[in-house]
């Protein structure tokens, strides 16, 4: 048994100015496990997977390799020693190709024989059955198998450790279930996996171990199959769960037919690539948009905002003609936009958690009209009460937040504008539990106030309780609409596979 | 006690401004030693007959006012479009030109205005503004490279000034001109430190009655975000090359007016890089994003302070750059981002011993 341990951390202390990342917390991984590393965001996880790469040095604690005391200095370090970190973000080059890739930065040779670089790819790649060929340009690749690549230049290397960061989060069901059969074919070879996730689900599927961390501090080490779900939920926030199951099906806000229509479209099209739809929302209604990735979920509520070029469509709103061509004209209309991708099209890094918030509503306002200092700070402090944001001051910057923090200031940019009708696409992606349940709140009780609400999320249960009407969408055409007692996983998954509509 | 003045030194130690001011402390300690009379300043009457104040501090702010109004325009044109404005030195020959053309008519050396010298200024800084216009338009339409972009009229600026003057060097009539670049009679103070004075409190004015500051510095920080807040990114980046044109024009102008008459090819040489360079010192990111103006106008006098020291320690002007070039290294060394957080982990280790100490 004592063998088996290949990485064993002791009483690993990390602190940042003003906060204590990680505090006396041990972690053990044995050789061919895979081993779920678990919390909500801010519970340290980050932070304990930083310090094993050697990314940032340990305030105290020992790290062990082999029942070797291990000094990691640096990420190079952390290879040397073979462990190796495929983060949620490609790290790799997009414009180079797949066997580039795998060995890029790793001879210590000055020539290359490329023939030879991609018969090795090509050997590696086959043996772990990934549908990549060595001489394509990676950014041709899908995101999975991009995912995938990116493993296996950490195969090549002979690691004994692997860190997975976040690898399921952009990637679909069937993607999944590819990275999940690697990451079995890995295990079998001994090597040991790290896998960080927020899928409950997934964590069940793969995972033969569990440790849970909670505000820096280790909660315990399970098996997985001794621990229940709604155990695992509660030790993960610290509080008997009462947040998921309370919200029933019958909270539901279910809009009276009477209501007024908000916003309309007809034959609504975009450079993006969505064949032109027709849509509508009345006042106080939630729906959403649902289909697997790549089906046009997105695509469909940029059009609406005007986030991607409008090619076409007539849009009424509040039965006014409307002409929404940019993103700006939305929001005069009173639409707000909460993107997909919170990283790359919704925060501001650099700015502070203040200016973050007032940005869109300063926008409405006008060049200008500049907000005061005061004014901004009493926005910024009203909705970080009543999103409950975990900051350090209004003046911190937002990159230093966590996600779902980050992304509660998102919410709150829009919310500040007091939108009639907002949209929020994956606004519960990378998040941890508890704030998804307090999003999923709060989207109900904008609905119950009068807010029009375009909620799209990848998990399906999610979506069935908050929305009152699904819109279904397959290869970026809008294939069925469901509402009241048809709203059933096994509907949706049958109009999105297309079975509903030939058999009916 | 002890406590506050440790927050406060962390404070100050996190701020931009340390490195900006830290290296101003260093040469005016060096240039005290070297000579205690450093701040004196004298008041002398000028060729013209009148009082005129004499210096080295009083030479470092006159002669450093073309650089100080330029990195003004250089942090913004910087923070939104994340690249810089090579071409500021060959634009401000231009609007020179255009001044001169405007009060001279077809002479080369009359003895009257033409026309008025408010007249001239702000043609030149409308043809001035047309100039950045146009760079802005390559940059945020056309995605170019802003140092591409600008490379474009850095090179052909000159040649234009050139057509606009008609070959000729153009003579300004009169003294009103000495009165923009010197003095103006019975103030002692030079003219240029008052226009940059003014300079600065108009974008202090600006940058706080307008969202200038917010916008550029959110499209220069994430594009797609900017965009889909309703900003509107091609217009912000163009209209910071277009308040840098209005700063090329006032450098222009004070250019001409401190020689009366105008040098195509000399007019500002190099002063781009310069101006770039300010921005650097003062801690902003050439990359763009969040700015600190203060920095970069610090920036510009230190450069200056720089020339000066050199000039005053008798370096001949031939060597001048080998110098400025050494004791710049040390600038930006100092300032990089890899000393810094050496520096800041020291000085947390030390915070920390001394927690314990306690």
């Amino acid at each position: 048994m004592q063998n088996d341990i290949i990485l064993s951390m002791r009483n690993i202390t990390k602190a940042f100015p003003g906060v204590l990342a990680l505090s006396g917390v041990d972690f053990t991984l044995r050789r061919g496990e895979i081993h779920a590393l678990m919390g909500e965001n801010g519970a340290g996880k980050s932070t304990l997977i930083k310090v094993l790469t050697g990314v940032y040095p340990k305030d105290a604690g020992q790290i062990y390799i082999n029942d070797d005391a291990a000094g990691i200095k640096s990420p190079k370090e952390a290879q040397r020693l073979g462990i190796a970190t495929v983060y949620q973000e490609i790290t790799l080059c997009p414009n180079l190709t797949v066997a580039e890739n795998m060995f890029m930065g790793r001879g210590k040779y000055k020539f290359v024989n490329w023939n030879k670089t991609k018969r090795k790819a090509r050997r590696i790649l086959d043996s772990l059955d990934i549908p990549a060929n060595p001489s394509q340009q990676l950014a041709n690749c899908s995101l999975a198998v991009q995912q995938m690549v990116a493993i296996a230049r950490t195969v090549d290397m002979d690691c004994k450790v692997l860190i997975l960061d976040e690898p399921t989060s952009s990637l679909d069901e069937q993607e999944v279930e590819k990275l999940f059969r690697l990451m079995n074919e890995l295990k079998s070879r001994g090597v040991g996996i790290i896998f960080v996730t927020h899928f409950l689900e997934q964590v069940y599927k793969v995972c033969d171990r569990i440790t849970v961390l909670r505000n820096g501090e280790l909660v315990g080490e399970y098996e997985t199959r001794e621990l229940p779900r709604l155990s695992l939920v509660s030790k993960m926030m610290g509080k008997e769960l009462d947040d998921l199951s309370s919200l029933k099906k019958n909270d539901v806000v279910s809009t009276e037919n009477d209501a007024p229509v908000v916003y309309q479209a007809e034959s609504l099209s975009s450079v993006a690539g969505v064949k032109p739809f027709d849509f509508q929302i009345k006042k106080g209604e939630v729906n959403g948009f649902t289909g697997l990735l790549g089906s046009g979920r997105s695509e469909s509520v940029r059009a609406i905002f005007g986030a991607d070029k409008v090619t076409g469509g007539k849009i009424t709103v509040h039965g006014k003609r409307a002409k929404i061509t940019a993103p700006k004209d939305a929001m005069k209309h009173g639409i707000g936009y909460l993107p997909e991708d919170r990283k790359r099209d919704g925060i501001v890094a650099d700015l502070s958690v203040r200016e973050n918030i007032i940005l869109a509503l300063q926008v409405l306002n006008g060049f200008f009209k500049p907000f005061t200092k005061a004014q901004q700070r009493r926005f910024a402090d009203e909705y970080i009460k009543l999103l409950g944001v975990k900051t350090a001051s209004v003046d911190t910057p937002i990159k230093s937040l966590s996600g779902g923090n980050q992304q509660k200031v998102i919410l709150a940019r829009w919310l500040l504008t007091h939108p009639k009708y907002l949209i929020l696409d994956e606004p519960t992606r990378g998040i941890d539990v508890g704030t998804k349940a307090e999003i999923q709140r709060i989207v109900l009780k904008l609905a119950s106030e009068g807010m029009s609400i375009t909620f799209i999320s990848s998990e399906i249960e999610e979506m069935l309780r908050t929305c009152s009407r699904l819109i279904v969408m397959r290869d970026r055409s809008i294939v069925g609409e469901l509402r009241g007692s048809d709203m059933t996983q096994d509907r949706i998954m049958a109009t999105i596979a297309g079975g509903a509509s030939d058999n009916a | 006690m002890p406590k506050s003045i440790k927050t406060l030194l962390s404070g100050f130690a996190r701020s931009p401004l340390l490195i900006p001011f830290s290296m101003l402390a260093v040469l005016i300690v060096f240039n005290l030693i070297m000579d205690p009379a450093f701040f004196r300043i004298t008041v002398v009457t000028n060729n013209a007959g009148y009082p005129s104040m004499q210096g080295r501090i009083v030479a470092i702010l006159n002669n450093g006012s073309e650089l100080a109004i330029l990195a003004i325009g250089m942090t913004l044109v910087t923070a939104a479009s994340g690249g810089q404005d090579i071409s500021v030195g060959a634009a401000a020959s231009i609007a020179g030109a255009v001044i001169l053309r405007v009060v001279c008519g077809d002479e080369t050396a009359p003895t009257a205005l033409h026309a008025s010298i408010i007249a001239a200024v702000l043609a030149s800084i409308g043809v001035a503004m047309c100039f950045g216009a146009f760079n802005g338009v390559l940059v945020s339409v056309f995605k170019i490279q802003p140092m591409v972009a600008t490379l474009i009229l850095f090179t052909a600026g000159r040649q234009i000034a050139y057509w606009i003057g008609g070959g000729k060097i153009l003579n300004a009539p009169g003294d009103v001109f000495k009165y923009f670049g010197n003095n103006i009679p019975g103030i002692a103070i030079p003219t240029p430190i008052f226009i940059t004075l003014a300079c600065i409190v108009v974008i202090a004015l600006v940058l706080k009655f307008t969202n200038l500051g917010l916008y550029s510095q959110t499209v220069g920080i994430n594009v797609k975000s900017a965009r889909l807040n309703g900003l509107n990114p091609v217009w912000i980046k163009t209209l910071t090359y277009i308040i840098m044109s209005v700063c090329v024009a006032i450098v222009g102008f004070i250019k001409v007016s401190r020689t009366g008459n105008i040098n195509y090819d000399t007019l500002a040489k190099d002063i781009e890089m310069d101006a770039i360079l300010a921005v650097a010192i003062g801690g902003n990111a050439l990359s763009g994003g969040k700015f600190n103006l203060t920095g970069s106008i610090i920036g510009a006098y230190i450069i200056q302070f720089l020339t000066n020291t050199l000039y005053a320690t008798n370096v001949s002007s031939d060597s001048l750059k080998a110098y400025k070039a050494i004791v710049i290294i040390v600038i930006v060394v100092i300032g990089s981002p890899v000393l810094k957080e050496y520096a800041d982990r020291l000085f947390r280790r030390g915070g920390a011993a001394q927690g314990v100490r306690s």
